[in-house]
C-alpha cells in the first residue's frame, strides 16, 4: 500500500496505528499525558466505521472493551498510569476469559497519583501480569511515534492470534512529542466498508445455526480451574518461545552494553554514538517485547567474555533490571542507572556512568 | 393428549444449585420463556452477575457473558454496541446493581442504552453469607448489621429505581414481585415489556423485582413470601415507576 508522510505526536500515532490496525472500539477515560489518543479516536473511529464511549470511569471502559473483545470486535483502550492500576480488575478478567484487547498505557509518574511527566515505573504491573492470578499480557515498547504506529497492528494481530490482552508500554514523552512518520494512508475511513468483525467462533453473536458459546472465566469444579491454568502457561510457553522482539547494536566487540528501552531507549543511543566516536566499545539491547522478555539475545552474547559488563537505563529505580539480571544469570556484572518521579536519566548522565565503568574494568597498569 | 405446560427450549435441563424457596429460579424460568416467546432465543446475550446467580449460564440455553461484581452495563453497553442487531439483557442482584455496580448502572441508563435489565432485589447477599445489601431494610439483621440495619450508621435502603426514573435516557422501569402466582404473572408481563422496548428500539428498560431468600432472611420458603408481601412492599411499593 501506497505511505504517506505526516507529523503526529505519538498519541495520535497510535491511535492511527489501532484503526489502521483494525481497531473498531475503543473506550476510555481522560487522563494526562495520553488525551491526545482518546481526541483522535473520538474524531476518527466513527467515520472509520467504529464505535466510540467515553466511559464513566476506567472500571467501565476496561469492562466494555472486555464485551467488546467478546462480542469478537477489536477492541482497545488506553489510560496513563493511575487509571491502568484501576483497569486491572478487568485486564485480568480479560486474561482470563481468553479475550484479545489492547490497553496503552502512556505512563507517568507515580506512586499514587504521581506527576504528569514521563516514567517507565509501571513495568513490573505490565509485564507480571498487574491483576489477580497467574496470567502474563504481551507488552510491547514503542521507542519512537512510528514505531507506535507500527505495533498497533501487531498489538491487535498478537492479541488476537493467542486470545490474549497485549498492552502498549509508551511513556509521557513519547506520547506528547511530534514526529513525522510514514502511514498507510492518512484517511482512516478508507476501511469503513471493511468487515469490521473477523471470523471468531468463540464469539457471543446469538446462538443461530450453533450451540450457545459463553464467555468467562469462572471454574468450580474441582480441579477444572488448575486445568484452565496449566492451559494458560502452557500458552504463555509458546508466546515465550516465538514472541521475543528486539532491536540491537554493536554487540559484536562491545565492552559495555546498554539496556533500555522506550524513550529512555533513544537517550541510551545518543550517548551510545557519542561514546563510539570517542572509540569506546558500547553496544545496545533495546527490548521491543517486554513480556516474553528477549532473554535469548543475552543468552547468545558471549557472556563468559570477562570483559563484558551490563548497564541498565530506566526512567524507575530498577524494574526491566531484575529481567536482565534474570537473562544473565550472574554471568557478568548487571550495573544499573535510573531515576524516576520525572526525572529522566540523560545523555550525559549515562556517559559519565560508562566512562567511570570503564575506568574501574580497565586493569591497572 | 395435549401438553400444556413443558421446560422453554431457552432452559436447559439440569438441576439447580439455589436453595429451597429462591426467587432466582422463577426468574430465570420466565426470562426464558420470553425469549421463546419472542423467538430472540438465536439473537439473544444474557450478561450474568457476580452473586448467586453467577452461573445463570449454566440454565439458559443461549449465549451468555460473565461480567465481574458490579460491572454488567458496562459489558451490556460494550457488546450492544458492537452488535445492536442482538438482544442484550442484564440480570443482576442488589449488591451488583446498586452498590459495587451503581456508576455502572446510572450511566449505561443515562446513555440511554437500548437494553434490558432485570434486577432481583432480595434486600441481602446472598453468594457471600447474607450480609447487609444497599436494599437492606432498616432494622433487618445482616452478618453485618447483627443489631439490625440502622439509618444513622448504614443509610437507607436504597431506591435506585426511583432515582433511575429521574433520568431522560431510561424509558420503562417497573417494580414487582415473586410472592404469589398473581404477582410471578405480572412481572412476567414487565420482564416481557421490557425485552418488546429492547425489540422496538425504545430504550433503557428495567424490571426491578422482589425476589424470595429464606436462607439469609431466616425464614420458611412460606414465611420468606410473606415477608415480602407484608414488609418489604412497604418500603418498595409495587407498580410503574416510569
Amino acid at each position: 500500500m501506497a505511505k504517506t508522510k505526516v507529523l503526529m505526536t505519538g498519541n495520535e500515532a497510535i491511535a492511527e496505528g489501532a484503526i489502521q490496525g483494525g481497531c473498531r472500539f475503543y473506550a476510555g477515560y481522560p487522563i494526562t499525558p495520553q488525551n491526545e489518543l482518546i481526541a483522535y479516536m473520538a474524531r476518527h473511529l466513527l467515520p472509520a466505521g467504529g464505535v466510540f464511549i467515553q466511559a464513566e470511569s476506567e472500571l467501565a471502559a476496561i469492562n466494555m472493551v472486555f464485551a467488546a473483545a467478546a462480542a469478537g470486535s477489536r477492541a482497545m483502550t488506553s489510560s496513563s498510569s493511575p487509571g491502568i492500576s484501576l483497569k486491572q480488575e478487568g485486564i485480568s478478567y480479560i486474561a482470563g476469559a481468553e479475550l484479545p484487547a489492547v490497553i496503552v498505557n502512556i505512563m507517568r509518574g507515580g506512586p499514587g497519583l504521581g506527576n504528569i511527566w514521563p516514567a517507565q515505573s509501571d513495568y513490573f504491573q505490565a509485564t507480571r501480569g498487574g491483576g489477580h492470578g497467574d496470567y502474563r499480557c504481551i507488552v510491547l515498547a514503542p521507542s519512537s511515534v512510528q514505531e507506535a504506529y507500527d505495533l498497533m497492528a501487531l498489538a491487535f494481530e498478537l492479541a488476537d492470534r493467542y486470545r490474549n490482552p497485549a498492552i502498549i508500554l509508551g511513556d509521557g514523552m513519547l506520547g506528547q512529542m511530534m514526529e513525522p512518520l510514514s502511514v498507510h494512508s492518512p484517511q482512516p475511513t478508507v476501511h469503513r466498508k471493511k468487515n469490521i468483525l473477523p471470523n471468531k467462533k468463540w464469539a457471543l453473536t446469538g446462538c443461530k445455526g450453533r450451540k450457545p458459546n459463553i464467555i468467562k472465566s469462572f471454574y468450580m469444579k474441582e480441579g477444572d480451574l488448575e486445568k484452565f491454568n496449566l492451559r494458560l502457561q502452557e500458552k504463555y510457553k509458546i508466546i515465550k518461545q516465538k514472541e521475543q522482539r528486539c532491536d540491537s547494536l554493536f554487540l559484536e566487540d562491545a565492552q559495555v552494553i546498554l539496556v533500555a528501552y522506550g524513550t529512555m531507549a533513544r537517550i541510551a543511543r545518543g550517548a551510545v554514538t557519542k561514546l563510539r566516536e570517542d572509540g569506546k566499545k558500547i553496544g545496545l539491547i533495546r527490548p521491543v517485547t517486554l513480556w516474553p522478555f528477549p532473554d535469548k539475545v543475552f543468552k547468545r552474547l558471549a557472556i563468559s567474555d570477562k570483559r563484558l559488563a551490563i548497564l541498565v537505563i530506566e526512567m524507575s529505580y530498577g524494574q526491566m533490571l531484575d529481567d536482565v539480571r534474570l537473562a544473565v544469570n550472574c554471568q557478568a556484572p548487571v550495573e544499573f542507572l535510573g531515576r524516576s518521579g520525572g526525572g529522566v536519566p540523560s545523555e550525559g548522565e549515562i556517559i559519565n556512568k560508562v566512562r567511570k565503568l570503564l575506568r574501574t574494568r580497565e586493569p591497572e597498569n | 393428549m395435549n401438553k400444556i405446560f413443558s421446560r422453554p427450549k431457552s432452559l436447559r435441563n439440569i438441576s439447580t444449585h439455589y436453595c429451597p424457596g429462591c426467587g432466582h429460579g422463577i426468574a430465570h424460568r420466565l426470562i426464558a420463556e420470553i425469549v421463546d416467546e419472542l423467538g430472540i432465543r438465536q439473537r439473544v446475550i444474557g450478561i450474568a452477575p457476580v452473586g448467586c446467580a453467577v452461573i445463570a449460564y449454566d440454565y439458559w440455553d443461549f449465549d451468555c457473558c460473565e461480567a465481574a461484581h458490579g460491572r454488567a452495563l458496562a459489558v451490556a453497553t460494550g457488546i450492544k454496541r458492537v452488535r445492536p442487531q442482538n438482544i442484550v439483557f442484564t440480570y443482576q442482584g442488589d449488591g451488583d446493581l446498586a452498590a459495587i455496580g451503581t456508576n455502572e448502572t446510572i450511566h449505561a441508563a443515562n446513555r440511554g442504552e437500548n437494553l434490558t435489565v432485570v434486577f432481583i432485589n432480595n434486600a441481602v447477599y446472598g453468594m457471600t453469607g447474607g450480609q447487609m445489601a444497599p436494599t437492606t431494610l432498616l432494622g433487618q439483621k445482616t452478618a453485618t448489621t447483627p443489631r439490625g440495619r440502622s439509618a444513622a450508621t448504614e443509610g437507607w435502603p436504597l431506591k435506585i429505581s426511583e432515582m433511575l426514573a429521574l433520568l431522560p435516557g431510561v424509558k420503562f422501569i417497573e417494580r414487582t414481585s415473586l410472592h404469589s402466582v398473581q404477582e410471578v404473572i405480572k412481572t412476567k408481563r414487565a420482564i416481557k415489556q421490557a425485552f418488546q422496548n429492547q425489540v422496538d428500539k425504545i430504550g433503557f428498560s428495567l424490571v426491578e423485582v422482589l425476589s424470595p431468600c429464606p436462607t439469609y432472611l431466616g425464614l420458611s420458603p412460606v414465611e420468606a413470601l410473606e415477608w415480602i408481601r407484608k414488609t418489604m412492599i412497604k418500603e418498595f411499593p409495587l407498580g410503574r415507576i416510569k
